[in-house]
């Protein structure tokens, strides 16, 4: 099954020092190594500050953005890993290793992989633009 | 072999709820689905009523239910197959049929043997039902309602939710057992102690549930407790090199043994102190001491393991007065090492004051106090006001009484504290 590991946390309020930022980028190195070699790994990224976060809804017809999260909390999503895992066992154990975990929380959720009509509807959706 | 006295219905009532769990379990792994087992499994039940009590019941009613509910899971498979057009889903069937018709009923017997390699489908499904990414609540529901074969009606009476509620509630335990991928095996050694702890926090609350008394049913209480010794029974004989499921099968056995006792004819809660000792149930008490003396041998302690000592030292001894204080206050002692808590500092200072008197006592007592962790705990305001009284610091001792009151909603326990503060010449609420 796929799951995806969100990464939340404390935002800083100013860039660490060196050698924390150093330390941390060592530390997500080593897991982001350690879950390659696993053959779990499918996707992973760090993500921006919230503050430089845009919200969009269609609101009457219109798009509306707004500055900042969908949602302000304590602790803001700063990344994500999409992996490959047997069950959630081991989904929850791969997620205890992120070194965020030791802080913030990491949300695990599996994947919805969506039943074969969705993906003949994309397919025929993608076809109808190359046609048109 | 036919026991005269019990009705033959309830008889297959019975033994069906006992040996049902594992064909529900077995079912579940080879359909990898809860709800098509259970359907398979009550068909079962319906049959087993129908036949047992004119015939009999079976020499191997384990094998005979799995063995029936196997065969009605086929059946259902294939009806289900007239109407499945997909040729994968069909593919799927027919590999699930083919394993259906390969189970062995009289193997999943031998699973049960401790030298046995094989792993008793129960265990996978207890690990399942226990997984700690389910909520509490579910855990319970889930354990109780597959593997205690406990109907929906029976657990929503027992935990006095209505109906829908916990139907919802383990709707919701289900899909989420599919859809997140929580998976059906027992753990991996390095994983095990701490999903095993989580399993025994479950039937421990289960027992508790049936043990308290609070409100509700009284008999479906007693059937709780009943269920939750009946599946610890089941984890010893499935994990029997496991100190702890011994531990806690002693300690539910040593605190059964009191259950007569423990309530008066209106419902009121019988302090220990005046419980009559005659009347405690000695085949659970020398069960209870016989499994507490063989896993101490083991010398892997455990807070159940603890805790069944100190029941233990409760249980064989003739009165209040003539109990082991002194070991059991040493019992606290290394439990509150093992597992920190001001409530078992709390009863340590109980022993200790019937042990070296009430001031001794009552120097612990007052520590766990300042800490303020216990200020809305009424039976850390009785136990100081009792001690207090016992020193003859009887206007202390009437305010604690007091704060005790105010955080009790129980009639009888209010009305024994009415009747203290009373004796201490003070004004009540």
């Amino acid at each position: 099954m796929r799951y995806l590991l969100l990464i939340y946390g404390r935002e800083l309020e100013e860039a660490p020092p060196d050698d924390v930022a150093a330390a941390s980028h060592a530390a997500y190195a080593a897991f982001s190594a350690d879950v390659k070699a696993r053959g779990l790994f499918l996707a992973g990224e760090a993500l921006t500050p919230t503050s430089t976060a845009t919200t969009v809804r269609i609101r009457d017809g219109e798009i509306v953005t707004t500055d900042g999260p969908f949602a302000e909390t304590k602790e803001a999503l700063g990344g994500f890993y999409l992996i490959e895992a047997r069950d959630l066992d081991e989904a929850i154990e791969t997620a205890a290793k992120i070194p965020a975990a030791q802080e913030g929380s990491i949300e695990v959720r599996p994947i919805w992989e969506l039943p074969a009509e969705y993906a003949m509807a994309e397919a025929a959706a993608s076809e109808a633009r190359a046609g048109g | 072999m036919t026991v005269r006295s019990e009705d033959p219905v309830a008889v297959a009532e019975r033994l069906f709820r006992e040996e049902q769990g594992r064909a529900v379990a077995t079912l579940i792994r080879v359909l990898g689905d809860f709800d098509l087992a259970e359907e398979a499994v009550q068909d079962a039940y319906i049959t087993a009523l129908e036949t047992w009590p004119a015939r009999g019941v079976p020499d191997n009613p384990g094998a005979w239910i799995t063995t029936t509910a196997r065969n009605r899971a086929i059946d259902r498979l294939r009806r289900r197959r007239v109407l499945a057009e997909k040729a994968e889903l069909l593919g799927r069937q027919a590999l699930i049929e083919e394993e259906l018709a390969a189970i062995d009923p009289d193997a999943a017997l031998d699973g049960a043997d401790a030298m046995s390699p094989i792993v008793d489908d129960r265990l996978r499904l207890i690990f399942t039902c226990c997984h700690p990414a389910l909520a509490m609540d579910a855990r319970v529901a889930l354990t109780l309602r597959t593997l205690g074969g406990l109907s929906t009606p029976e657990i929503a009476r027992a935990f006095l939710v209505p109906e829908a509620t916990l139907a919802q509630r383990l709707v919701r335990a289900k899909r989420k057992i599919r859809d997140a991928g929580i998976p059906y095996r027992v753990p991996d050694d390095h994983a095990l102690p701490e999903r095993l702890d989580g399993v025994l926090r479950v039937l421990y609350l289960v027992f508790n549930e049936g043990y308290g008394a609070s409100t509700g049913d009284r008999l479906i209480r007693r059937e709780l407790s009943a269920e939750a010794i009946r599946l610890v029974r089941v984890l010893a004989s499935l994990m029997p090199d496991e100190p702890e499921v011994l531990g806690l099968l002693a300690l539910m056995l040593l605190h059964d043994a009191r259950r007569e006792t423990r309530t008066g004819p209106a419902g009121e809660l019988v302090l220990l102190e005046d419980q009559d000792r005659s009347r405690w149930d000695r085949t659970r008490i020398d069960e209870g001491q016989a499994l507490l003396e063989r896993v101490m041998r083991m010398r892997r302690v455990g807070p159940y393991q603890l805790q069944a000592a100190i029941a233990s030292l409760h249980d064989e001894a003739p009165s209040s007065a003539a109990t082991d204080w002194a070991q059991i206050a040493a019992l606290y002692r290394v439990l509150g090492e093992m597992q920190p808590s001001p409530v078992v500092e709390l009863n340590r200072g109980v022993a200790v004051a019937m042990a070296d008197g009430p001031e001794a006592g009552l120097a612990l007592v007052d520590r766990v106090a300042a800490t303020g962790q216990l200020d809305d705990y009424p039976y850390l305001h009785s136990t100081r006001a009792d001690l207090l009284r016992r020193l003859g610091r009887r206007a202390e001792a009437a305010d604690a009484y007091l704060a005790a009151l105010a955080l009790t909603a129980n009639e009888p326990e209010r009305a024994f504290l009415n009747r203290r503060i009373a004796e201490l010449g003070r004004a009540t609420a």
